[in-house]
């Protein structure tokens, strides 16, 4: 099937006073109708600026944007702000991390959905009203006719995401981009805003591309994975690739340190040591290479995202090491990690 | 909502109380010197003994203080306050300088409110730009600039030099409201020169705060027009903190600016009033005035608070949300 | 946001960028950052803030104006502030010319027409070289914005360290009296204090303080602002208290008068020279209204504020009169102003203390701030 979403080359950079900061260097990834794409990586990898791109939300004096996103024959990198506006909501919706700070608190929760809705449709105000009811009720808000017309800070954090998400899904859009819908949640909200999210992608056919630093999360919903690091994709691949057989020692440093019930308890927890880069100076070369064990002198080149494995085309990775030193390398006392915690 | 403001207005009475009492410490208790002085201050500079005398048993100086507490209050309230130097009832003098008073004040406040947020938005959308220079210039000369040296300029070349405005005085708004307009128009501009600078820039920090919020993401990921993100959205929400701040300096431009801008402008409304009996150091118009002054501004400030509650949902519900989201 | 399992931590978002950009990590990473102290930072800031600096050099100017007073007087006006001239003549420039005519017109600024004598003109009936009453009353004027600026800072901030460490009923006895006076517009406090002590003076217990005395004035003006200091120095002292420093000399065992003065105070200092600056702005303003009013300073002394007022009596006639002392009062305040915006920009870059240099208060949200932490 012909992918809804190409993102080739996209390239994001802002004007800071100490210089300019490369956010995004270099990312390319396709979105296939109805399915989800996870894109993980730590706070400044570059994984939000990537999703807030495709809805132009980065643009301004201080922003460079390169590279093309294009989604039914327009390149959401360049399109005007007039058409943008068109798409956003009713084409590419979005949710955001933080359901306490995304409603405006002085509005009704309705009223914030029907906005949605009349910038993009001429429909009566009672006709939106009655839709948000519905839309509401879809996502599993008790007594939606009354909680429409509550203001957001009546609503518990997981009740706030299942209204953006509402709100998300207000326009049918063909995408949605969820940019780390569950991190501010409670654990057990999260389980159940991650059902809602799976339950909307397989019902209404919707591609979901998921913005998390939560593997967790990622293996319950997700069929491709791209693995950020410091702005770029060091790992792309099926979720059955990353999980099981992962190229990049970032990817085995993320799977090492979660929590896994199913196992024996480590004395420690692992983690992958040191601090993500600055993206105003960034290492040359590789970019993990500074917190890496496993580093050697080729790292001081930049590796291309390519596939590596002859019999994985579209498993592509960004590491120098060879498949069998990978192989070898990342097992850590019999399961997948970057180094043994230090004791 | 409605307990909201039945809290709030149960409030307002302790405060007024509390104001009173203020009132009759700084006139009667704090100067010191016992009842013949305090007689001897409300009768006036050039008093009789036997003027001080009558005072001294009418005020109650020879009795308690809870007494001569309650004394003065009922001579306030049930008009009975009479100016020993000038023989006029306070209460009288006061009820018909209120038009003039309100013309000046109210109308001011809403010119500096209206302008206030008209170029504060307009600085905040062109952060950096000529207005916004020219706001902080302006705003930094408003807040240290006497008002009289503003007045008594343009009173000089304005009225006198370039007699493009009335000479001062005051023409009641059912007489002849343009005329009124035409001699209250001097006296609006010296004060909302005071605060529009300042009101400006406080609505442009809010909304430049305001702008970085995820709601207002939100608002432009769902597709409106940046006008709609700026006027619904982070307008909306900038303004009300500027609420708040309105109700403090409409009761200082009450209890102060306007004094001046009357006496200057030969205003005869309320503050021309506390104005000349301050000239003549004669007290009972300004305990008067001071009270009713008070009494005015925590009125006017809980109304502040309940449009502040009407503004911020958070506020009006009283859920312990609003703390959560103010921390 | 304490239920919070976990978050990112949120970027840091640079002020005055345009809206909608995602947040920028602030510095980077890893670049060893010099050590200096606060101090030194920021000075090195206000050294780059040229319009405060010159503002600065400004109020400075404007001090030595004033303090040159009485050399103008004996060297160059052979004048005094009160000394009349009514019935002189000058010489100016071959002419001879009224002090103040018959019609009693004063002179006009004449400038060194007369070696000096008369700088600015006379005042009006009483030919008082208004030059030297300038200089003068510019000193009465500023002694009582700085002295009263230093009454209200110290008991702002004695009472605000006092509230805030006791807490309990201290706290809450202290601050609905500053509440019931923060009710009160302070210039109509001012006049009703002013006006019921230009009559008959102060008598407390063993002080008394003579009427026409420029400590009644200061006295006033220290008293109305201090619920002004007080109210944000408390918070900050209430967010200081929390601090694990103060905990930690809480459990060495200090007294509570070295937790308050050694360990809370010496963090204050950056917001009360700020507030300090700006609360003698804010005096110089309320002293200029109470004296234009008649409840300020009381004859024989005079300030900028009543020689404004005087010169008003003959506005028409003679604007400079009320025109020249408003000037000043408006540059030295500007002056404080700009210099104290400046000072609080270099103490605290992050604008923590954006408070309303008129009426010292501070805004809503850097207010609950302050409280909230």
């Amino acid at each position: 099937m012909a992918p809804l979403l190409t993102v080739s080359d996209l390239r994001v950079g802002f004007n800071t006073e100490d210089g300019l900061l490369q956010a995004v260097d270099g990312v390319s990834f396709d979105l296939a109708p109805g399915e989800v794409l996870a894109i993980v990586g730590e706070s400044g990898s570059g994984k939000s600026v990537t999703a807030q791109t495709l809805m132009g939300l980065t643009r301004g004096q201080n922003a460079q944007i390169e590279g093309t996103a294009s989604y039914q024959g327009r390149n959401l990198v360049n399109v005007s702000e007039q058409e943008m506006r068109g798409l956003r909501g009713a084409e590419i919706a979005m949710i955001f991390q933080d359901p306490m700070t995304s409603l405006n608190p002085v509005y009704r929760v309705g009223a914030q959905i029907v906005e949605a809705i009349q910038a993009h449709e001429d429909v009566s105000k009672s006709e939106a009203e009655q839709r948000v009811v519905e839309l509401l009720r879809s996502v599993g808000i008790p007594n939606p006719e009354e909680r429409v017309r509550n203001y957001p800070h009546e609503f518990s954090g997981g009740m706030r995401q299942r209204a953006m998400i509402a709100m998300g899904l207000s326009l049918e859009p063909k995408v949605l981009i969820a940019d780390e819908p569950t991190t501010a949640l409670d654990v057990t909200i999260q389980a159940q805003i991650i059902r809602l999210l799976e339950q909307i992608n397989r019902d209404r056919g919707l591609s979901v591309i998921l913005i998390t630093h939560d593997l967790g999360v990622v293996a319950e919903i997700a069929d491709r994975v791209v693995v950020m690091y410091g702005g770029r994709i060091v790992e792309h691949g099926t979720l059955d690739e990353i999980f099981y057989d992962p190229q990049h020692p970032y990817t085995w440093g993320l799977l090492g340190s979660l929590t896994r019930l199913d196992q024996p308890r480590p004395k420690r927890l692992p983690q992958i040591r040191g601090l993500p880069p600055s993206l105003l100076s960034p290492p040359r070369g590789c970019h993990f290479k500074p917190r890496c064990p496993h580093a050697f002198s080729r790292c001081d080149q930049v590796p291309p995202l390519e596939a590596r494995l002859p019999d994985a085309p579209s498993h592509l990775d960004r590491c120098w090491l060879s498949p069998d030193q990978k192989r070898a390398l990342r097992l850590v006392e019999g399961r997948i990690g970057l180094e043994a915690p230090a004791a | 909502m409605l307990r909201f403001i039945v809290r709030r207005l149960a409030g307002m009475v302790l405060v007024l109380f509390a104001c009173s009492v203020l009132v009759f410490v700084i006139f009667m208790v704090a100067p010191g010197g016992g009842s013949d002085a305090a007689a001897r201050r409300i009768a006036g500079k050039n008093a009789t003994p036997q003027l001080i005398a009558n005072v001294r048993k009418d005020f109650g100086f020879d009795k308690s203080l809870p007494v001569q507490y309650t004394t003065m209050m009922k001579k306030v309230f049930t008009g009975s306050l009479v100016s020993y130097s000038s023989q006029l009832n306070v209460d009288d003098e006061i009820r018909k300088g209120i038009p003039a008073t309100f013309s000046v004040i109210i109308g001011a406040a809403v010119l500096w409110l209206f302008f206030g947020i008209v170029f504060g938005y307009l600085s905040a959308v062109r952060a950096g730009g000529f207005t916004d220079r020219a706001l902080t210039v302006i705003a930094l000369v408003g807040i240290s600039i006497p008002v009289f040296l503003l007045a008594a300029f343009l009173l000089y070349y304005l009225t006198f030099k370039l007699t493009w405005f009335p000479n001062g005085d005051y023409v009641p708004l059912t007489q002849d409201p343009i005329s009124w307009a035409k001699h209250l128009i001097l006296p609006w501009f010296a004060l909302v020169v005071l605060y529009i600078g300042f009101y400006s820039r406080v609505l442009r920090s809010n909304m430049l705060d305001v702008m970085n919020e995820d709601y207002v993401r939100t608002a432009r990921a769902k597709g409106l027009s940046e006008h709609q993100v700026r006027i619904k959205h982070v307008l909306r929400n900038a303004l009300i903190p500027i609420v708040t701040i309105f109700g403090l300096d409409f009761g200082a431009v009450l209890g102060g600016g306007d004094l001046v801008i009357e006496s200057i402008f030969n205003i005869h409304g309320v503050g021309y009033f506390a104005a000349q009996a301050i000239s003549n150091q004669d007290l009972p118009p300004i305990m008067a005035v001071t009270l009713l002054g008070a009494f005015f501004i925590v009125f006017f400030n809980a109304l502040v608070d309940i449009a502040y509650a009407y503004l911020d949902p958070r506020i009006r519900l009283g859920t312990d949300a609003a703390g959560a989201a103010a921390a | 946001m304490a239920t919070e399992p976990y978050s990112e931590p949120v970027l840091q978002q640079h002020p005055g960028r345009e809206p909608g950009d995602p947040g920028i990590p602030s510095a980077p990473e890893g670049v060893p950052i010099e050590g200096r102290s606060p101090w030194y930072m920021a000075y090195r800031r206000l050294r780059r803030n040229k319009t405060a600096l010159a503002f600065l050099g400004l109020f400075i100017l404007i001090v030595i104006f004033v303090i040159a007073a009485p050399l103008w007087a004996t060297k160059v006006a052979h004048s005094g502030p009160d000394s009349t001239h009514t019935l002189q003549k000058l010489t100016i420039g071959g002419e001879k010319k009224d002090v103040v005519t018959p019609e009693g017109q004063p002179i006009a600024p004449v400038w060194f027409g007369a070696g000096g004598k008369f700088f600015l003109g006379a005042d009006s009936r009483l030919g008082r070289d208004e030059m030297v009453r300038l200089m003068y009353g510019g000193r009465v004027s500023l002694f009582i914005g700085i002295v009263s600026g230093i009454i209200t800072t110290v008991f702002g901030v004695i009472l605000a360290l006092i509230a805030a460490y006791y807490g309990g009923w201290v706290d809450s006895i202290l601050s609905r009296i500053a509440d019931v006076i923060w009710a009160f517009p302070v210039v109509l406090l001012g006049l009703a204090i002013g006006t019921a002590l230009a009559i008959s003076g102060l008598h407390l217990g063993p002080i008394t303080i003579a009427s026409s005395s420029v400590w009644i004035p200061i006295l006033i003006i220290g008293g109305v602002y201090t619920p002004y200091m007080y109210r944000p120095i408390r918070g900050e002292v209430l967010a200081l208290r929390e601090k694990e420093f103060v905990e930690a000399a809480v459990a060495q065992g200090a007294g509570p008068g070295r937790i308050m003065f050694g360990e809370m105070l010496p963090n204050l200092w950056s917001i009360i020279i700020v507030f300090f600056t700006l609360n003698v702005a804010n005096n110089m303003i309320l002293e200029s209204y109470l004296s234009f009013l008649g409840a300020g300073v009381q004859p024989p002394s005079s300030s900028w504020g009543t020689m404004a007022s005087d010169g008003f009596n003959y506005v028409y006639s003679d604007p400079l009169l009320t025109l020249i002392p408003a000037v000043m009062i408006l540059l030295t305040v500007l002056s404080l102003n700009v210099f104290g915006d400046g000072l609080r920009d270099a103490l605290d870059p992050k604008a923590k203390l954006r408070l309303e240099a008129r009426t010292g208060k501070v805004e809503p949200e850097a207010a609950v701030e302050t409280e909230g932490v």
